[in-house]
């Protein structure tokens, strides 16, 4: 027990640097590149006197430490400024936007983790092996194919073809209009997460203590249940840690083609309009998210297994 | 495995030969992996695919009849046909002159970001590995930043200031990706640097750069070959969803990203738009990770020695190839 909170604390203090790095590579990316904000945000006709006094309000004409130190204190306070556009605060509109990007990419991993070990399972299967053989080869495909282009023939199968699924929106968050959508985000994800049960069911298939768990009599069921599957499902967790970062940044690609009001199609406005606070407050968002799960994929391992918790790298 | 590692690595290429069996084990390494590549049908169509696509892509555009950007707009929103296999666009351009022309772009910016990182990652890697120390906390700290950010986010946080261009996409796709390669690059140099003939060369009198020009870095090889494989094809995607998104290759320039984007309005009417340069462009990833999962099983010193050790060279044990995701 004391061996895992001092885990769980070493584990949160390896995250204090890699939190600040975020913030402060957000920070340069949207000050030091070339590109004035304040050009793009007057447009074609500006003139001097505007300039200024946007910069002034902006804090533009402030040193770039000052704006550093700026930055990191408003931060901090949860501030993520105001949009260029609507002057709304940018922390308003992602808590206003991100429970429907957590809709839409839970739904998605549920599916990832079902669909990808059901098939991952039935591809170990020995006994057919040209099933294994067709589930893989489309688990290749899964993770080769773009899913801005998988979205596009779904919508085109689904909804302009059959007519079963409406072709975007949100509907009120109704399942019939986040079939589609979650679908086309968890398909990569559902395969390499096939790819990886198989591996790991083929894995602990060989393994002495299932040979002897077979041995002594055990039925198959008991076997599979106890033995086989809870050593093959411990990569599934790292998967759906590294795979989350594929969810945020595939939401973007997902909401922008299904129309969702999210998150991620919240950023491909503010790229169309230039809007820098709320591409930075959102991407900000995002990645402290992504290190945040990926801190929960860690401990969960540690919980999962003791020689982690003893100090190694996760396999 | 650490007392095969020395074993199954092969030595330094051009250095003196230490042990007594490391010639002969070095060359049926290399046998083995010929052989094996051969057998390895998946990775091999794999290599055919991409090859007719780098075929198409370099050749087929000199020899059509349209050019990528000739309007017709009496000929626009075409179907498929003889003349326009790929049908046309709105403006009456030869959709498949454009998915060709686009892939040549999409190739070539695929392969400068990926050397990019490769330089990136080799100058980085080797000071972290090499040197240890101050640099290696630095080096490391900044790819851990790196990974915390989702790949593209970071993309679109970068492209979305800068003027949009080649240029700017080859560079923010070659910097994001440098940290996996630091990564892959200093692993090899810790395990290359302790070993006997680095501790002979430094023993003979040769200086830092050229113990890790001619000792060190050639260990590092076949990794990065795999890494850069199997890296192209998700940079091939992040330039296709930049494009997609505006924020990559601009308009009238032919992407395939931006063919898709452009072609949406139209998915009622003119399908094929949309169709016809995802289909390619998937096409094109499929194969390189065909490749680059054959390319990880032959040239993986790991996998090449599991193979030795089960006595089944010319196919490595099945749950191998999927531990990492490819190669069905």
């Amino acid at each position: 027990m004391i061996a895992m909170l001092v885990f769980i604390a070493r584990r949160l203090l390896m995250i204090v640097p890699i939190l600040l790095g975020v913030v402060t590579v957000t920070f340069l990316v949207m000050q030091v590149l070339p590109g004035d904000p304040v050009l793009s945000l007057v447009g074609e006709r500006y003139d001097e006197e505007t300039l200024a006094r946007l910069r002034t309000e902006l804090g533009l004409d402030r040193p770039l430490p000052v704006r550093y130190a700026q930055y990191l204190g408003r931060v901090a306070r949860l501030d993520l400024g105001r949009s260029f556009v609507t002057g709304r605060p940018v922390a308003a509109s992602i808590a206003e936007r991100f429970p429907r990007t957590a809709l839409l990419a839970g739904s998605a991993m549920l599916i990832a983790v079902t669909g990808g070990v059901l098939a991952g399972v039935v591809a170990s299967w020995r006994r057919f092996p040209w099933l294994g053989r067709i589930l893989m080869a489309g688990s290749l495909v899964g993770v080769s194919i773009p899913v801005f282009w998988l979205g596009l023939l779904l919508i085109h199968i689904f909804a302009l073809g059959l007519g079963l699924l409406p072709p975007s929106g949100f509907g009120g968050g109704s399942p019939r209009y986040l079939i589609l959508p979650a679908l086309t985000l968890s398909f990569a994800s559902m395969a390499s997460i096939a790819r990886v049960t198989r591996a790991g069911f083929l894995d602990a298939e060989a393994e002495d203590f299932v040979r002897t768990a077979r041995a002594k009599g055990l039925a198959d069921r008991t076997v599979l249940g106890k033995h086989v599957l809870r050593n093959a499902l411990i990569p599934v967790v790292t998967i759906v840690g590294t795979d989350f970062g594929s969810y945020l940044g595939g939401s973007v690609l997902t909401e922008s083609i299904f129309g969702w009001p999210g998150l991620g199609r919240l950023v491909v406005q503010a790229i169309l309009q230039r809007d820098f606070p709320v591409i930075q407050g959102a991407v900000l968002f995002m990645a402290v998210l992504f290190v945040l799960v990926n801190l929960l994929v860690d401990i969960s391992y540690g919980l999962i297994d003791p020689r982690i918790r003893a100090g190694g790298e996760r396999p | 495995m650490k007392i095969f590692g020395s074993a199954a690595d092969r030595p330094p290429a051009r250095g003196t030969r230490l042990r007594s069996g490391g010639g002969a084990l070095f060359s049926r390494r290399r046998r083995g992996a010929g052989a094996r590549l051969a057998g390895n049908t998946a990775a091999l169509a794999g290599l055919v695919v991409l090859a007719l696509i780098a075929a198409a892509v370099f050749l087929g555009g000199t020899v059509l009849p349209h050019a990528p950007l000739e309007i017709d707009l009496a000929r626009a929103l075409r179907p498929p046909s003889p003349s326009h296999p790929f049908g046309t666009d709105a403006f009456g351009r030869d959709v498949l002159a454009r998915v060709l022309h686009g892939g040549r772009i999409s190739l070539a910016v695929g392969f400068a970001a990926r050397s990019i990182s490769l330089v990136l990652g080799l100058l980085a890697g080797t000071l972290a590995g090499y040197f240890g120390g101050r640099a290696d906390t630095l080096v490391m700290r900044l790819a851990d930043v790196t990974f915390a950010f989702p790949t593209l986010l970071l993309l679109i946080a970068i492209m979305a200031v800068v003027a949009p261009g080649p240029a700017a996409l080859c560079a923010a796709l070659g910097a994001v990706g440098w940290a996996a390669m630091a990564r892959l690059v200093r692993g090899q140099v810790l395990s290359a640097r302790g070993r006997e003939f680095v501790q002979a060369a430094r023993a003979a009198g040769a200086g830092h750069l050229r113990i890790i020009a001619r000792y060190i870095l050639p260990q590092c090889v076949s990794p990065l070959v795999v890494v850069y494989t199997l890296g192209l094809g998700m940079t091939i995607t992040a330039e296709a969803s930049l494009s997609f998104l505006g924020l990559g290759l601009q308009p009238p320039a032919p992407s395939w990203g931006g063919m898709i984007a452009a072609g949406i309005p139209f998915m009622r009417t003119a399908p094929w738009l949309t169709f016809f340069p995802g289909l390619v462009l998937s096409a094109t990833i499929c194969a390189l990770n065909l490749a680059g999962g054959g390319l990880r099983d032959v040239l993986d010193p790991r996998a090449s020695l599991a193979a030795v050790v089960h006595g089944r060279v010319g196919r490595p044990p099945a749950a191998r190839i999927d531990t990492k995701g490819a190669g069905a």
